[in-house]
């Protein structure tokens, strides 16, 4: 069954749905957007850098993605900038040096596009088996500091004023979001992959009347328009990455509707 | 009378500026003091220090062993897109059961709010709600940070006599801010009047007859007090009986009892 390319496709976009859907909440809650962009632009650095030390790609985009994400967090912390503006440069210069060092590379052609858009009809099983493992790890460290990340995201001054160590919870929060866009990067690539954690997200919202719910929900939201997505791709022969965050718009619109729905 | 929380020659600085400094102030239990002062005067960064959530820069702040403390927030950073329910919001921190959360929004009067979202509710409700997420935890000592901001005035009254009650019915310390002066200087047994440092504190009606406080709040201030005891010469008392005496009487009344408590 794992020898039809789009089984594995279909296995990916899942696997990285499971994890984008709870993660995309915490993105949305706490007004992290720029966030996931700037790590995701900077994915490509990782690309380059992997390319030319000749180390696995998925180390290097991981390695780069958890440095910028911890550079953010010092750099917010030290500089006087304001936030969306030290995003901005970051994001930018490193995707500029990304492609830089990529074009750089002697002797290799490499498909942008494949990087920018995402490559999920490509995923090998040992692929597949990085992202299952990743995302059982994500959803089990999720599980395990729930209450007290909901707490700081609902709260961080409450949160530290009730001993719950926010900032080490947001910590761990940077570092469990770097580490799943290095691998959402192969399906929806660098440039979507916010996407994929903002939509499902903002599409549960509507129906949920609880964090818990929330989570649930864009993760099965998510999973759905990552199916959604690439039999899309599959029928209308449309590009893979794309059609998936097509298909959470879609699912997102769709949400919109007055159904008359409890509110939370 | 046990100490919960004090503070000796605390001093803040934040980004090479002076805040606080001299900071010298203790609560007890069954107290309640109140920490007032002008916009800017550090009101909020002595509650953050006291919370252990503001670095000091000097001086010590020592806590009794095993404090418990309920923080009510002036407000919450709570973002709109995360779907929170009144009881979710008071089981946040600690899970409690269902009966414990009713009880505790019971006693701020608002368990008919247990099921609603919390981004619908009135200022008043909220207050209310953040009271009752307080008492969940139990707490030796209850800090407020301005508890009837966006509370109309009739609320704020109803808002000072519950915090009052829960004093008298819990035995628990109560720390405030607030740059009201009307209601709070009588609804107080120990008054910090904060400008950078303590400018002067005592009952109120000593800290209200100070110069420091007239220079700070103008010389009307002065009868902020005044105007309180003939709003309210029938208030009850400690014990729970209606005083029906003069407002002069009630006032003698009032201290007699905050010595006690």
């Amino acid at each position: 069954m794992l020898d039809d390319f789009f089984v594995r496709a279909v296995l990916a976009g899942v696997g990285v749905a499971a994890m984008a859907g709870p993660l995309g909440c915490f993105v949305v809650w706490r007004r992290m957007a720029y966030f996931g962009d700037t790590t995701a632009h900077a994915a490509l650095l990782g690309i380059g850098l992997g390319i030319l030390l000749g180390i696995d790609l998925t180390i290097g985009v991981a390695a780069v993605t958890i440095s910028v994400a911890l550079l953010l967090l010092v750099m917010e912390r030290q500089t006087g900038l304001a936030l969306d503006t030290l995003l901005g440069i970051l994001a930018h210069s490193s995707l500029a040096l990304g492609v830089i060092v990529i074009a750089l590379s002697p002797g290799l052609r490499v498909d942008l596009t494949a990087y920018l858009f995402g490559d999920v009809l490509a995923v090998s099983v040992t692929d597949l088996a990085v992202i299952f493992g990743l995302a059982a790890f994500v959803l089990m460290v999720l599980t395990l500091i729930w209450r007290r990340l909901v707490a700081a995201t609902m709260d961080e001054e409450l949160a530290a004023a009730e001993g719950l160590a926010p900032a080490r919870h947001r910590l761990v929060l940077v570092l469990l979001l770097a580490v799943m866009i290095a691998v959402a990067m192969k399906v929806v690539g660098v440039l979507l992959v916010t996407a994929l954690l903002i939509i499902p997200a903002a599409a549960a919202r509507r129906i949920s009347a609880s964090p818990e719910q929330m989570a649930v929900v864009a993760g099965c939201l998510a999973m759905s328009a990552a199916v959604g997505g690439l039999v899309m791709s599959l029928y209308l022969d449309t590009p893979s990455g794309p059609s998936i965050v097509i298909a959470a718009a879609l699912i997102f619109a769709l949400s919109l509707l007055p159904l008359g729905l409890k509110r939370g | 009378m046990t100490q919960l929380l004090s503070a000796k020659d605390v001093a803040v600085t934040v980004n090479g500026r002076t805040l606080l400094h001299d900071i010298d102030l203790s609560v007890d239990a069954g107290e309640i003091v109140t920490i007032i002062g002008p916009n800017g005067g550090g009101k909020t960064t002595l509650v953050r220090a006291l919370l252990g959530i503001q670095d000091v820069a000097a001086g010590t702040i020592a806590r009794m062993d095993g404090l418990t403390i309920g923080y009510v927030p002036q407000r919450l950073s709570l973002n709109p897109m995360m779907p929170v329910k009144v009881s979710r919001l008071l089981t946040s921190a600690i899970p409690k059961s269902r009966d414990e959360v009713i009880a505790a929004l019971e006693e701020t009067g608002v368990a008919h709010l247990i099921d609603t979202s919390v981004h619908v509710l009135s200022g008043g409700e909220f207050r209310r709600v953040l009271l009752a997420r307080a008492l969940l935890h139990n707490p030796h000592l209850l800090v407020l940070d301005e508890p009837v901001a966006g509370v109309d005035h009739a609320g704020e009254l109803v808002l000072y006599e519950l915090i009052q009650r829960l004093r008298t019915e819990r035995g628990c310390g109560v720390l405030m801010v607030s740059h009201d002066l009307h209601v709070v200087m009588a609804a107080t047994d120990k008054v910090i009047c904060l400008n950078g440092h303590v400018c002067c504190t005592g009952q109120p009606h000593e800290v209200s007859q100070h110069s420091e406080y007239v220079r700070l709040f103008g010389p009307r201030a002065a009868e902020a007090l005044a105007f309180y005891e003939h709003q309210h010469d029938h208030e009850h008392d400690i014990h729970g009986d209606v005083t029906r005496e003069h407002a002069h009487t009630h006032d003698h009344l009032h201290k007699e009892h905050t010595r006690a408590g």
